[in-house]
């Protein structure tokens, strides 16, 4: 059997063409800060904005995958490309944070994504819960997207012009991420007794991670008014005729929460996931 | 011809991989073309965070360039301001409808907080038939930048460019 390139599609695809680069998919990633100034601002401690854009990061990085999960899944092929593209824009927001915190820290952002133990991650704990059905997926999506539109929001104006551009991007995406599933709640909520009685269970269920969203962290550089956030969620809910959960915050861990390193039994098995390819191939290129 | 207005000329007419209707200089991602010494800085702005066709752009701007004669070419990104479809050229328009894609509406302006949309936006004229009469089918499409629509009218499916 002949297997030379030519005759391959595969091997096509992932060929170098005449001009030198490839389609569809390869390892080339380029640099998304490329010929951006990323000098830190003097008055800012580079540690603390390190470590808040790999927090920020790692929320989407993390979240991102939980949405990745969904595609090939979803009820309808509308959904698919709809979760799939938020799933997508998740990610680059990820890779422009993490590459934000890496240039500062002297690591790429690959080393971050895929380099980390567990407790390295600084992510909330809402971005790895499991992914359960549907209501699930968009009672998460209204609540992830509206806590982070709303800190991104802030952000627009943070004393650190790269992190203000890449949130100020972030803005116009997550604006639509938080329509979408505004959407999909109201609709459920307000559909029939089994699609009310799914939502209002995977806001009960959800509800306990909320809590951590709020707690002030030492690096932040923007913070969310609960007010702010109620008022939007208290809309949705009510114009769905769902009632706001009244359920306790998951408590801490010795005080310390996802922001700090402590995850729940989830993290670990996204990270499995996630990081064994490049652990298995380490600098691979194809 | 100026070489400054060449490679601006170069560089501007390379197509976008998802909507290769568009040149970048149509779509507004093309911000500038600057020579100095030997060296062409083109820079470029992505549309959206995750956009993958990034990397193709830049490897076409650089490949165009080169075979342009130019040796050393270097294309940075710029973050902000952030794009928006309002950059879109009327050029850019009357590709898309011609190419039967619906071109994006004037992108909102906002002052303060982004309220919370619980309704649809106003329907999209029909590319093919020019009717107004159409209904939004999905939010989303091949791409994030793009949503599903059908017209009432002449029964055509669409696609729509977002207005972000």
């Amino acid at each position: 059997m002949n297997t030379s390139d030519d005759d391959n599609p595969y091997d096509l695809l992932s060929q170098d063409h005449d001009e030198g680069h490839r389609w569809a998919f390869g390892t080339g990633f380029a640099d998304p800060l490329a010929g951006i100034d990323t000098s830190v601002p003097e008055q800012l401690d580079p540690d603390a904005l390190a470590r808040w854009c790999l927090a920020l990061g790692d929320d989407a990085l993390i979240y991102s995958h939980r949405l990745q999960q969904w595609v090939a899944r979803l009820p309808e092929l509308e959904e698919e490309t709809a979760v799939a593209n938020i799933a997508l824009d998740l990610l680059g927001q990820a890779r422009l944070l993490l590459s934000r915190a890496g240039g500062i820290a002297g690591q790429t952002e690959d080393q971050l994504a895929f380099f980390r133990e567990e407790k390295e991650f600084r992510s909330v704990r809402l971005a790895e819960h499991d992914n359960r059905d549907f209501a699930e997926l968009v009672v998460r999506l209204l609540i992830f997207s509206t806590w982070r539109l709303a800190l991104f929001e802030e952000l627009s104006s943070a004393p650190d012009p790269v992190l203000a551009a890449i949130a100020a991007k972030g803005v116009n995406e997550l604006a639509y991420h938080r329509d979408y599933a505004a959407r999909w709640v109201v609709r459920l909520g307000d559909g029939t007794p089994v699609s009310h009685a799914k939502t209002q269970a995977a806001l009960d269920n959800l509800w306990p991670l909320v809590g951590e969203l709020f707690r002030p962290d030492p690096d932040a550089l923007a913070t969310v008014d609960p007010a702010a956030f109620d008022a939007v969620i208290d809309t949705v809910l009510a114009t769905g005729g769902l009632d706001r959960p009244t359920a306790a915050a998951l408590a801490p861990v010795g005080g310390r929460t996802g922001r700090d390193g402590v995850h729940t039994e989830a993290m670990g098995y996204i990270l499995a996931e996630l990081q064994s390819v490049a652990r298995a191939h380490p600098d691979a290129t194809w | 011809m100026t070489e400054q207005t060449n490679a601006y000329q170069v560089a501007a007419s390379t197509p976008d991989p998802e909507l290769p209707m568009l040149t970048i200089e149509d779509l507004g991602i093309l911000r500038s073309v600057d020579q100095s010494a030997e060296e062409i800085t083109v820079t470029i702005t992505p549309t959206y965070s995750g956009c993958p066709a990034m990397r193709e752009i830049t490897g076409d701007i650089h490949d165009r360039l080169t075979k342009a004669g130019f040796a050393q070419v270097t294309v940075n990104t710029q973050l902000a301001p952030a794009w928006t479809t309002d950059w879109i050229t009327e050029d850019g328009h009357r590709k898309l409808s011609a190419n039967g894609i619906a071109p994006p509406s004037p992108a909102p302006r906002r002052s303060g907080p982004i309220p919370l949309t619980l309704t649809a936006p106003p329907p999209a004229p029909c590319p093919r038939c020019g009717s107004a009469d159409t209904r939004r089918t999905a939010e989303f499409s091949a791409t994030a930048c793009k949503s599903l629509h059908r017209c009432n009218a002449c029964g055509e499916p669409f696609e729509g460019v977002k207005a972000l």
